[in-house]
């Protein structure tokens, strides 16, 4: 995986909260045995109407939104289940970060393991990303993890706080797995302890 | 200072510790199902790497599978997720409860019913409702498939020490009144992100009172209300459920592991970061009526309007709600009419609910315009439900009778609810779509799902018990 950088780019908002893993991919989209192509299945029942066409009410589907980044939302966001299709289907879609006012847990750590960076804001910062008080324009930010700071087009800088180890695992973009096999003796000696005990 | 079963679970099972970093927390078990392995095994693959410690892991198909006319799964993805865990198991030396095994079922379900799991263990599953084990003093979560990877690679998984929450909950259920009714009303009360960044530990005189199997149901939901996990001291309930299990120590080792369990319990001065007490006689039947599991009231309760809301923000999700789930705000839960039924799932498809709903399904009939289904949450219950000939009075009484998976908790296989019907589900969440596309999914306990499918809408089981089977306490608490 490569490094998180800075990012610039456009913030979708999908202003609703508790947004669940159901409605981020639905469980019929959970039957492939790879990661790749769930983006199309992103936010399904919300993008489609049944018939299978484009629903032009919802956020995602408005033309401003193309191309978005970023996507800012509610309270909560990936509640449910711990389908790891969730982040996979965003970052296919697009998305590298999400800005929200609080994460279900599984979901923060599963977004956190694919190189998706789940930033938390209080309701009020998150309002101030906005340079446009009526929140219809959208908004660009640049989203910088190395200073945990995002900056709104007015030029607004906003710090979140971020854990610094998966800090430094995304930054570097290092391969997990790979950091823990050095801990191996470790492991073995807890082993060792846990049966002669 | 004293301790908390959560510091003591969490210090015991710790590889490393540095400063500025997780801890490294070893892993004693790992459960593994189709849906959430495939692509954990194929990341070993690509790295030419191994399970570390293929003993400690064990896998069932559970999520995917069809629940009658099992080995025919006819979507062609659903059978190469199934046949994708057979070949990885075997490549890999792990343990496989198949389609084929006696002991196959809800892998929440198998786990406790095999002795896998133990009080003391650290437990993960790339499945949220994973939080079932800690009825057992485990520490058992929720992970992605990354983590599963993870897990499989080292037995170990990078985790920050969640924030502790004692939930005391006191006293006496009132008649007719579960374990289901009680984390729904938890979850009603204090919201689906009450428990985010905690663990909870269920304590108090009520838990105490529970059977392991409402123990069980109670943890389950833990994920519900947004928890990490959630822990229940073990005591001599839990050794005697687990004693003679195919899985759990044998003999006078089992002796010795007894008086080790009896230590994973919290100090009577450990301190939580926060502290619910919980009477348990404000607690009634309870039901959902939206599309979060704190979207619930009891069965005497009204529909909220929105209208009431506090926000523009709960404005907004209450409309959204009863725009989804066919309402308009105000009607009245009880005689709100159901078109299905669903009795099983990781929550509450045990033996003693299966039995519960039996004492009301009893001599009657499901109402004609209901299709009521029982899906037992594994192999092992089904036949020991056959032996008790609880089947009959379900399959007397019009409902079908499956084979176990997960079924239409999920609707991944066959088992779906139409557009715009409603279901009265034992199951554990009513998010939009789960149990189908426009599905309308109401939370209940077993035997408030009982009472719908014979009334074909909803009732107060209480009302129906007490002309029922006068002994009917003796089938409460299993």
């Amino acid at each position: 995986m490569s490094g998180f950088k800075t990012l610039t780019g456009k913030a979708a908002s999908l202003k609703r909260d508790h947004v669940d893993t159901d409605q981020i991919i639905p469980k019929q989209f959970l039957k492939k045995i790879d990661k790749a192509g769930y983006g199309e299945f992103l936010f399904y029942d919300w993008r489609y109407h049944s018939q299978g066409q484009e629903n032009p009410d919802f956020d995602l589907n408005k033309e401003e939104t193309k191309g978005s980044s970023i996507l800012i939302t509610g309270k909560n966001f990936g509640c449910g289940s711990s389908r790891e299709h969730a982040p996979w289907a965003l970052k296919d879609y697009g998305f590298h970060i999400i800005i929200a006012e609080s994460f279900a847990d599984i979901f923060f750590n599963n977004c956190v393991k694919n190189g998706i960076l789940p930033i938390r804001l209080s309701a009020i910062e998150i309002q101030q990303l906005y340079t446009d008080r009526s929140v219809s324009v959208i908004p660009h930010l640049t989203v910088s993890l190395e200073n945990q700071q995002v900056v709104n087009e007015r030029g607004d800088r906003f710090d979140f706080e971020f854990d610094p180890y998966w800090k430094n695992m995304l930054i570097n973009g290092w391969d997990e797995i790979s950091v823990t096999l050095q801990y191996e003796d470790k492991i073995k000696k807890y082993e060792f302890e846990r049966i002669v005990n | 200072m004293g301790k908390t079963i959560i510091d003591k679970l969490w210090e015991s099972h710790v590889v490393a510790k540095e400063v500025n970093k997780p801890d490294l927390l070893y892993i004693d078990l790992h459960l593994l199902h189709e849906v959430t392995s495939p692509q954990a095994f194929a990341g070993l693959r690509e790295k030419n790497r191994k399970v570390r410690r293929p003993d400690l892991c064990f896998a069932t198909m559970d999520h995917n599978i069809p629940t009658v006319d099992r080995f025919n799964i006819k979507d062609d993805t659903s059978r190469l997720q199934v046949q994708t865990l057979e070949k990885n198991c075997e490549e890999f030396g792990i343990k496989l409860e198949g389609l084929d095994s006696l002991q196959q079922g809800i892998v929440h379900v198998i786990g406790p019913e095999l002795g896998l799991t133990l009080p003391g263990k650290t437990i993960v599953c790339g499945d949220s409702h994973t939080s079932t084990h800690g009825a057992f003093g485990a520490l058992a979560f929720g992970i992605g498939t990354s983590e599963v990877e993870h897990v499989l690679a080292t037995q170990t998984l990078w985790q920050n020490k969640p924030k502790q929450m004692n939930v005391k909950i006191e006293g006496e259920l009132g008649y007719g009144v579960t374990a289901k009714d009680v984390i729904l009303w938890f979850i009603a009360n204090y919201g689906t992100n009450a428990g985010t960044g905690y663990i909870i530990e269920f304590s108090g005189s009520t838990v105490r009172d529970f059977s392991m199997e409402e123990r069980m149901t109670l943890c389950n939901m833990s994920i519900e209300a947004g928890a990490k996990a959630s822990v229940i001291a073990p005591d001599e309930k839990t050794f005697s459920y687990v004693q003679g299990k195919t899985y759990a120590p044998k003999e006078s080792e089992f002796n010795e592991k007894c008086e080790d369990w009896k230590k994973i319990v919290s100090d009577s001065d450990a301190v939580f970061d926060q502290v619910i007490e919980i009477n348990a006689s404000d607690i009634e039947p309870m039901l959902t009526w939206g599309t979060t599991p704190s979207m619930c009231l009891p069965i005497s309760g009204q529909i909220p309007a929105a209208e009431s809301a506090f926000s523009i923000e709960e404005k907004q999700s209450i409309e959204s709600a009863l725009s989804y789930m066919g309402f308009n705000g105000h009607e009245k839960l009880e005689g709100v009419e159901v078109q299905h039924v669903f009795i099983g799932s990781c929550t509450n498809s045990r033996l003693s609910d299966l039995i519960e709903a039996s004492v009301v399904v009893e001599g009657e009939k499901v109402h004609p315009d209901v299709r009521a289904i029982v899906v037992p949450g594994s192999q092992s219950v089904k036949r020991e439900a056959e032996g008790l000939g609880i089947h009959k009075i379900f399959l007397d009484a019009g409902f079908e009778w499956r084979d176990s998976g997960c079924s239409m908790c999920l609707g991944m296989n066959d088992d779906i609810v139409p557009e715009g019907d409603r279901c009265a589900s034992t199951s554990n969440r009513n998010f939009a779509g789960r149990q189908g596309k426009g599905a309308r999914t109401h939370l209940v306990s077993p035997i408030m799902a009982a009472a719908a499918a014979i009334n074909g809408k909803f009732t107060d089981v209480r009302s129906m018990l007490q002309t029922k089977n006068p002994e009917v306490d003796r089938y409460v608490g299993i």
